[in-house]
């Protein structure tokens, strides 16, 4: 199968706390405005919420939104989005074959239980029995279905309808970057014509900061953007969900799908992150697909968290590379598995409307050229993994 | 074009060079295979932890690894690791830590443990209610006094472990991860991108909390005693699962390179099938149609019919509901003769090892092919006269095996089967 197809991207949804759909999220890019963020409810940490939504226009059946918690109900909407914007939403024709990737953290917990449990356990001495009998009193069995790491591509299956094949992968913004290599080398090879694939997560919640706070990670007290967060950078979690359509060409002009773009590379890796260690992987990555690349009409979009030391080796290795560099971790928040995937469909709207939105923070340089054709989209992870890919402009 | 190493739509075949495994059964598949084909069964009272209070106070825990205290993250990568050493030491390929593939793991999906959030507790030690609040004050404290949690750790430390190339993949597909991670490999393979890849399913996640959560969905047995007759797949008497932990390995290599190095080969993976439901997040289309075409997807990739299957590795959970529309699958895809192909369920000794089951029970149909032996399905006591089905009841069976078939069916409408053979002369 040495054969390698085309593969577009007919399909984009997302949404964050900069609102619903590529194109609300693009006009807040192009207009450069602050973000929204909140710093009050989880005090001192700072976190992107999600715009409000109308969940019905997405997940019409009350019964299935409440089989969901909020991680779910982001991700069946933007995967809903997306499915629209490629045309084959409630075309059971074409989803019965359609593929699923989906990129998941673990599920949500029930702040409310886990917490009664741990205050109630203070008064007991034997914790093991008061343990067992509260779990099987308090737990509620649609919760465990909302901590299924799978089961957000189960609801998209039940909701959207898709159900060629479903597979999720896990651990934070290496699985986004996988999901989408090993769609398009799926779509490329000939294993699939028509892929959903996205990522989604809930950022507004106590137990996920509790993961990232053992590490220090979580941004404290003060907002700034992603380069500018100090030398212990900090991470704003956001509310993203983030999904694409990837075609193979020919599927697409067989059935009069327009292309957003062209997804020309993907590459993805891991190193020990030792000092030196992610500006290395970096380097290769870019090394593998520059000789692609018309300096002239091509740009960066990254996806630096602000976690250190990743963010400021990222920063060394574009300053290297040389292309205008826009993140979009300073406007819509960290939204790990997911952010991969929302930085591609907003990869996208750059290359439709031929142009890079405003700059935040000091990171962020190089004016946007004319004739935007081509961007190569970063993604570093908080703590391991590394990858890129090319987008393309299909003329 | 068919040639040697090439399958009948041109692509490479791939073959299996090393298997490893662990489950309650013991360490390695020389004794796990021993067991199984001797109808001993792993169920065990819990030890771990007290189960008093809780419905369901058996499981197929891999005592032989678990060590005091050992986290599910810790004891998962444990078990992994057992499992790849084996069957990269078998396979011979690579060196050490160089092994010249991709990794696709199918670990448990990992959160904070209670254990974590009890110990962040005391050290808070908050003057009324503790809530999260209180964890996340002492959480920096308390991750430099332990390992801070890391989501997809186990992947990251195997992939360093064993050397392999490239971004290592870790995957869920809630009870079919094990088969995903296969079928990634034969993919990557096919698609020319490796020669090899390493696949891993595993889990040793057995818990207070991950108990009570599958017995609030009413999916566990509950015939506590004897616990070594809880699992019993097919009969009229079953009533859930054993919730249960295990690793397998298989390494995955293509024909070509496998037979270039001398290797031995242990099978090839000729084809699998996948298709979602979307009936519901437990239950599978009342219509089966599904896992229906998930057989039949596996059979059209492999390039054979209904005809060319000896044996099949069910799925076979022990709850009422997965047995009865894997029955129901089995007969419409297998039609008539249905009646002479032998299905039998692993799960009837090792219990359910949730994401590990697709590797492990892939595992056993190899090793099934390579014995030309039918592991049971035991406690086959009470047969449910709905399902007729020759289960291997009890009793292990030597039999002429060239081709198979392991089902892998999964909470969220995940389906995926894989077919099996022994190598093509």
């Amino acid at each position: 199968m040495t054969e390698r197809r085309e593969v577009w991207i007919t399909g984009v949804g997302i949404v964050s706390c900069l609102g619903e759909g590529i194109e609300a999220t693009w006009r807040h890019l192009e207009r450069g405005d602050p973000p929204p963020y909140d710093d009050k409810s989880f005090a001192p940490y700072i976190v992107h919420p999600l715009a409000p939504l109308n969940f019905d226009k997405q997940i019409p059946k009350k019964s299935d939104q409440r089989q969901m918690e909020l991680w779910q109900r982001i991700g069946v909407y933007a995967a809903g989005l997306a499915l629209g914007d490629a045309g084959i939403a409630g075309k059971p024709e074409l989803l019965d074959s359609t593929d699923m990737i989906v990129a998941a953290a673990g599920g949500e917990r029930d702040v409310a239980a886990d917490s009664a449990i741990l205050t109630g356990m203070r008064k007991v001495a034997e914790r093991a029995p008061f343990l067992n009998e509260r779990l099987m009193s308090d737990l509620r069995p649609t919760l465990f279905l909302a901590q299924l790491p799978n089961l957000l591509a189960g609801n998209i299956s039940i909701v959207h309808g898709v159900v060629g094949s479903s597979r999720t992968f896990l651990g934070e913004e290496s699985a986004g970057i996988d999901a989408v290599r090993i769609a398009q080398a799926r779509i490329a090879a000939g294993q699939s014509e028509l892929t959903l694939v996205g990522g989604s997560y809930h950022a507004t919640r106590w137990d996920l900061l509790l993961v990232f706070e053992q590490t220090g990670m979580a941004l404290k007290d003060t907002f700034a953007p992603v380069w500018d967060r100090g030398s212990h950078g900090g991470v704003a979690f956001g509310n993203i969900g983030a999904f694409l359509v990837l075609e193979s060409s020919d599927h697409a002009r067989s059935r009069g799908a327009r292309p957003r773009a062209r997804i020309a590379a993907v590459r993805a890796d891991r190193n020990r992150r030792q000092p030196g260690e992610i500006e290395a992987t970096l380097r290769r990555e870019w090394d593998a697909v520059a000789a692609n690349v018309d300096p002239a009409h091509a740009a960066v979009i990254s996806g630096a968290s602000g976690a250190e030391p990743a963010t400021s080796a990222e920063r060394t290795v574009l300053k290297e590379i040389g292309l205008p560099v826009r993140n979009t971790g300073t406007y819509i928040g960290h939204g790990v598995e997911a952010q991969f995937l929302a930085n591609l469909g907003i990869a996208c709207a750059a290359i439709e409307h031929d142009k890079l939105f405003a700059p935040a923070g000091s990171g962020d340089f190089g004016a946007s050229p004319s004739g935007l054709s081509q961007v190569v989209v970063t993604g570093v992870g908080n703590w391991r993994g590394e990858g890129l890919a090319l987008i393309e402009r299909v003329d | 074009m068919t040639s040697a190493t090439r399958d009948n739509k041109g692509r490479p075949i791939v073959a299996v060079t090393g298997i490893g495994m662990v489950t309650s059964l013991g360490v390695g598949k020389s004794e796990n295979w021993t067991k199984l084909t001797g109808g001993i069964s792993g169920i065990r009272r819990i030890k771990r932890f007290p189960t008093e209070g809780l419905r369901t106070t058996i499981a197929g825990a891999v005592d032989d690894v678990y060590r005091e205290q050992m986290p599910p993250a810790e004891l998962s990568e444990r078990v992994a690791l057992l499992a790849g050493e084996e069957a990269i030491a078998e396979s011979g390929i690579g060196s050490k830590g160089h092994f010249p593939g991709p990794l696709y793991l199918a670990p448990p999906p990992l959160e904070v443990e209670w254990a974590d959030r009890i110990k962040m507790a005391e050290m808070a030690a908050a003057n009324s209610d503790t809530g999260y609040p209180d964890l996340l004050r002492v959480a920096r404290q308390y991750a430099s006094e332990h390992a801070p949690f890391k989501f997809a750790i186990i992947g990251e430390n195997l992939a360093e472990h064993f050397g392999t190339e490239g971004s290592p993949v870790s995957l869920n597909t809630a009870c079919a991860s094990g088969a995903s991670a296969i079928q990634l490999g034969v993919e990557a393979i096919r698609r020319g991108e490796c020669e090899a890849a390493l696949a891993i399913g595993a889990d040793a996640s057995l818990t207070p909390e991950s108990l009570v959560r599958f017995s609030l969905l009413s999916a566990l047995s509950t015939q506590n005693d004897p616990p070594e007759r809880a699992s019993k797949p097919f009969s009229k008497n079953r009533d859930g699962f054993v919730l249960a932990e295990g690793a397998a390995a298989l390494v995955l290599e293509s024909l070509e390179h496998a037979r270039a190095r001398g290797a031995r080969i242990l099978g090839i993976l000729e084809g699998f099938g996948e298709k979602s439901d979307s009936f519901h997040r437990t239950r599978t289309s009342p219509d089966g149609k599904p896992i229906i075409a998930t057989m039949q997807k596996a059979l059209a990739d492999a390039g054979i019919g209904p005809q060319d299957i000896d044996y099949i590795n069910a799925h076979g959970t022990s709850t009422p509901e997965n047995d009865k529309m894997e029955h129901l699958g089995v007969a419409t895809v297998f039609g008539e003769r249905i009646k002479d192909i032998p299905i039998s369920s692993n799960k009837s000794m090792i219990g359910h090892t949730l994401t590990a089951a697709g590797a492990v029970e892939a595992a056993f149909t190899l090793l099934t092919l390579q014995n030309q032996r039918l592991p049971p399905t035991i406690n086959y006591a009470v047969p449910d006269p709905a399902i007729q089905l020759d289960v291997v009841p009890n009793v292990a069976r030597d039999a002429k095996v060239r081709r198979a078939i392991s089902n892998s069916f999964g909470f969220g409408g995940q389906n995926v089967s894989l077919v099996m053979a022994l190598e093509p002369a």
